[in-house]
């Protein structure tokens, strides 16, 4: 895996998403999780796409059980969009690539 | 012009694509979300031989695609909206307009969960309402939740729910379960799991997340509100034969007709697992109806073209 999916903790959260100036695309992830799994590579891809314009990072949910309790996540894989340290909108389970796109197109205007 | 166009990227698709592909039919798998299918919804496998310590949903289903792309299958994300019959050939037309022709189609377009439809169920979706256990049920620790359903599904995911559920109440239409008895007897002597019987949720209720089930007793008419942060559906699957519109005969629950070599009514299209008038739907009678499918699709181009 390469860092361009920057993975955050609950002590780095505040300073790479909710301060980010870009839009952030969120993926709450756990091990045992086989959606996650698939939509990972996913995530990857788009990460190169947008590159510089959109802030990739992902969750472990296990190991920050208080941002997945905090946020409400139900299911994984969960995206959520932020912006200005707001949440925009979320996506729930493994979706195909080109429906994220769209999504992510639509949030940057 | 393709040999086989498969549309359905499940275990029933990609073990036909497998075969079709391996033996040197020009094939094609169109896929609307990501390959692998329901298989994929699983967390682990523990009943697909080979694989004797089990094996997560999604690396099987990984597999099975990468074995059957090595052998020259071809995949397209897509969504199917339209197949004809002109003579003898098929053509498969996706939502985007792309058509693809073929000399025979394998339907393996499976299933999908059943919604309980009822106001709220969509609201709350990844919020509190879930299709899948095991992707979600680790998110309700200690808390209450509900299973809506009583066959084998239902009792098998409560059960397993308790793992991290304070309290799992399993709704149900009826006063008995449809669940077999091994499945009853653990239920039964599980003291997390209480029973809801004949009643059925009418509305799913919350705010940022769900909150509350109103349930009515369908004995009685007796109405209730039962808290709780969850509510898994396990009501039965629907297939997914709707885009088909009068292509091949269906079952009176509108699964494909088929005969032992997977032939459905129209000539050179097969069908192969859970979209398939069958009585067992696992990953293992999957499998056999897609070999069995390409078979025939193979025999059938042989003596068509």
């Amino acid at each position: 895996m390469s860092d361009a999916v920057k993975s955050v903790t609950a002590d780095s959260f505040d300073k790479e998403v909710l301060e980010s100036p870009n839009l952030a695309l969120v993926d709450f992830w756990a091990t045992w999780c086989g959606p996650c799994k698939i939509i990972a590579p996913v995530i990857e891809e788009l990460s190169k796409e947008y590159e510089g314009t959109v802030t990739f990072a992902k969750v472990n949910t296990d190991e920050n059980p208080d941002l997945a309790s905090k946020y409400g996540i139900r299911g994984i894989p969960t995206l959520m969009f932020f912006k200005d340290g707001k949440v925009l909108d979320q996506v729930v389970g493994a979706v195909p690539k080109g429906q994220l796109k769209s999504k992510i197109d639509s949030l940057l205007g | 012009m393709y040999d086989v166009v498969i549309v359905g990227g499940g275990p029933a698709g990609l073990t036909a694509g497998l075969y079709t592909a391996r033996g040197k039919l020009r094939s094609l798998l169109l896929e609307h979300g990501l390959t692998g299918g329901l298989v994929t919804t699983t967390e682990w496998v523990e009943n697909y031989p080979g694989f004797d310590e089990g094996i997560l949903g999604s690396e099987l289903a990984q597999k099975m695609e990468r074995q059957a792309t090595r052998f020259g299958l071809e995949i397209v994300n897509g969504s199917v909206s339209n197949i004809s019959i002109n003579g003898k050939i098929k053509e498969v037309t996706l939502d985007s307009g792309q058509k693809y022709e073929a000399k025979s189609v394998i339907l393996a377009t499976g299933a999908h969960p059943r919604n309980l439809k009822v106001d709220g169920e969509d609201e709350f979706r990844g919020k509190g309402v879930s299709y899948c256990a095991t992707c979600d049920g680790a998110f309700f620790k200690g808390e209450q939740i509900a299973v809506v359903g009583g066959g084998d599904s239902a009792i098998q995911e409560a059960i397993f729910l308790t793992k991290f559920a304070e309290k799992v109440y399993i709704i149900h239409r009826r006063d008995r379960l449809r669940a077999e008895k091994i499945l009853q007897e653990r239920a039964f002597s599980n003291s997390k799991i209480e029973f809801i019987w004949d009643s059925v949720v009418e509305k799913i209720a919350g705010d940022t997340g769900v909150k509350a089930l109103h349930v009515r007793n369908v004995k009685t008419d007796e109405k209730s509100s039962i808290d709780v942060q969850g509510v898994f559906v396990y009501i039965g699957y629907n297939p997914n034969t709707g885009f088909l519109a009068g292509l091949a005969n269906l079952d009176e629950n509108n699964y494909l007709i088929t005969d032992e070599n997977m032939a459905t009514s129209a000539p050179g299209v097969f069908a192969a697992g859970d979209v398939r008038s069958k009585p067992l739907k696992q990953i293992a009678t999957a499998v056999g109806d897609g070999a069995t499918a390409a078979l025939a699709a193979e025999k059938y181009i042989e003596e068509n073209f």
